[in-house]
């Protein structure tokens, strides 16, 4: 594995989905020094996981926006920035010294500027027996087809919403794999509110192949609508998913269970490097505050791709463009004529009907706000019942309940209790989740050995802070 | 759990889960390896002991954590195998000196 070439850069790029491969190509494309950082072993983020390496061959199965990937990769590898892969960021901080961990070592870079484009992750989705071995994310069921060619055996399972759902149900399908149930949560009164918003999406990109999609899996698929409750039963592994639709309750027998919500932004590197973040009522979650070219509250970072806020694979790939033109121009150089132009109506196209998706998908309460004793924290174990006696004792917010209870202290440091704890001491506390806040992230954003951080080069100024003179 | 769906011409890679043999391909991940092996490959949390398996894939979830040649606490979701790797199955705690 090799470690970056240089100390400083003039743009480094933390992230290879959409946005960091098109921020990368774009800033390295025009002469800047370009770093490229991701964690995985290739480029291609979540969307186009694994584009250069799938044994998934058939266009047929992973769909033309899967391949439309290639490309951008393509560009990406004749721009001239230095990537690396395996790679992953664990500090940034507001005078952009960023920290890698490559291999089990680590190193630093300076940047003149950082563009963050971490993408998102799915929404937790805390319901009983979410832990039970046999229960996980649709998006994890389509990794697995994407890494490795692997579909589910058994009965199968998959609830939730969204356009994610019925893509990987689609797949699976395509792929020779059986769906014994779709469970769809998307609460009835979504669509009165959705409506209003429909005409733009009537010419999204999204609409036609949206709606061939859904019917290819209503063919060959068993679908319950307005499902207003879910429950994964099973000792030590996923046995049953009990649901009710319409209060009727039944028990199907099951193997996998796949969960999904939709995404929301991957918001702990942005966040602990101090970038400002607001709540986001529309898509229940934080999203950082930026200006029309992605720059955050913290000079010289911006923000690009989905952890900017939800927009798809489409509006990644130009809110990355617009952010590397933005820290060209700041970094003095000369950007191409029109090209700025082009990303921002490209954008403007691919935003289309966003608001619509994010309406008629938002989540049920029920789904984000459990209660009794469901596991909210993961890695620590605490339930729902722990966080309410919690604020019952007096605790005010996220960073309280940490202190009481160890929420968010496991190795996830709250990507999968965070908006859940935030939601629930809000609803207890007869508040918002702006008021109550989020957990006060810090590095390491991802846990480092102390072994890794003892070897670290010595660095004068940080021997001059601990040694007596 | 999960088989193959396809033809699958990526070289093999041989790996050991818990000391057993286990062909994968070149570009699976541990984690994908892990869940194709048939093997019962449920870790144990540190906090109970209850069992868990992947749960995310993509490096936020953090149930995939292994012991890989020796260094225990790595995230199998994210890192390829490599031939002759040798993974555990993490039962607790990471253990001193893993």
């Amino acid at each position: 594995m090799s470690r970056p070439m240089h100390e400083t850069y003039d743009v480094v790029v933390i992230g290879a989905g959409p946005a960091g491969i098109a921020a990368a190509t774009t800033a390295a494309g025009n002469g800047a020094r370009t770093l490229l950082l991701d964690e995985n072993a290739g480029p291609g983020g979540q969307v186009w996981r694994a584009i250069t390496s799938t044994p998934v061959k058939q266009p047929s199965i992973l769909g033309e926006d899967y391949w439309a990937g290639r490309s951008e990769v393509e560009a990406l590898r004749k721009s001239g920035a230095e990537i690396i892969h395996g790679a992953t960021v664990w500090s940034l901080d507001p005078s952009l010294e960023i920290a890698i961990s490559i291999g089990g070592g680590s190193s630093f870079v300076r940047a003149g500027r950082v563009i963050v484009a971490t993408g998102a992750q799915e929404r937790p989705f805390p319901i009983p027996g979410w832990t039970l071995p046999g229960v996980m994310t649709a998006g994890a069921a389509q990794t697995l087809i994407k890494n490795a060619g692997l579909v589910p055996d058994g009965r199968l399972v998959i609830a939730g919403q969204g356009p994610l759902l019925w893509l990987l149900s689609a797949q699976i399908l395509r792929l020779g794999g059986k769906i014994d149930r779709i469970l769809d949560t998307t609460p009835r009164g979504n669509r009165g509110t959705a409506l209003p918003r429909a005409l733009p999406f009537l010419t999204s990109p999204y609409l036609v192949k949206g709606l061939k999609m859904m019917r290819e899996v209503r063919r060959n698929t068993r679908i319950v609508k307005n499902v207003e409750m879910i429950e994964a039963l099973g000792d030590g592994q996923l046995a049953s998913v009990r649901y009710s639709a319409g209060g009727v309750a039944e028990t199907l027998p099951a193997d996998l269970l796949l969960l999904h919500h939709g995404v929301v932004p991957n918001v702990n590197l942005a966040m602990a490097a101090g970038v400002r973040h607001e709540w986001n009522e529309v898509q229940l979650c934080w999203t950082p505050v930026l200006d029309g070219n992605g720059q955050s509250s913290v000079e010289g970072i911006y923000v690009a791709g989905d952890g900017a806020g939800i927009g798809g694979a489409l509006a990644a790939l130009e809110r990355g463009r617009i952010a590397a033109f933005a820290a060209l121009k700041a970094l003095g150089r000369n950007v191409p004529a029109g090209g700025e132009a082009s990303a921002r109506s490209a954008l403007g196209r691919a935003e289309k009907g966003r608001e619509f998706l994010d309406l008629l998908y938002k989540p049920a309460p029920q789904f984000r706000i459990p209660q009794g004793d469901t596991i909210v924290c993961r890695c620590e174990e605490i339930r729902a019942s722990d966080v309410l006696k919690a604020v019952e004792t007096g605790a005010t917010g996220p960073n309280q309940a940490k202190a009481y209870l160890r929420t968010g202290m496991g190795p996830c440091q709250g990507r999968l209790c965070g908006l859940t704890v935030t939601e629930l001491m809000a609803k207890a506390r007869g508040t918002t989740p702006a008021e109550i806040g989020y957990y006060r992230l810090r590095a390491p954003v991802k846990p480092v050995s102390l072994n890794e951080l003892a070897d670290l080069p010595p660095d004068t100024d940080a021997i001059k802070a601990v040694v007596r003179e | 759990m999960y088989r193959s769906a396809i033809q699958d011409d990526r070289p093999p890679v041989q790996i050991f889960i818990g000391g057993q043999s286990f062909t994968a391909r070149e570009g699976d991940t541990v984690a994908a390896a892990l869940l194709a092996s048939g093997l019962d490959v449920r870790r144990a949390t540190a906090v109970s002991g209850a069992p868990r398996l992947p749960y995310c894939m993509m490096g936020v979830c953090f149930e995939c954590l292994v012991t890989i040649d020796g260094v225990g606490n790595r995230q199998g979701c994210l890192i390829p195998v490599a031939p002759g790797m040798q993974v555990e199955i993490q039962k607790g705690k990471r253990e001193l000196g893993k």
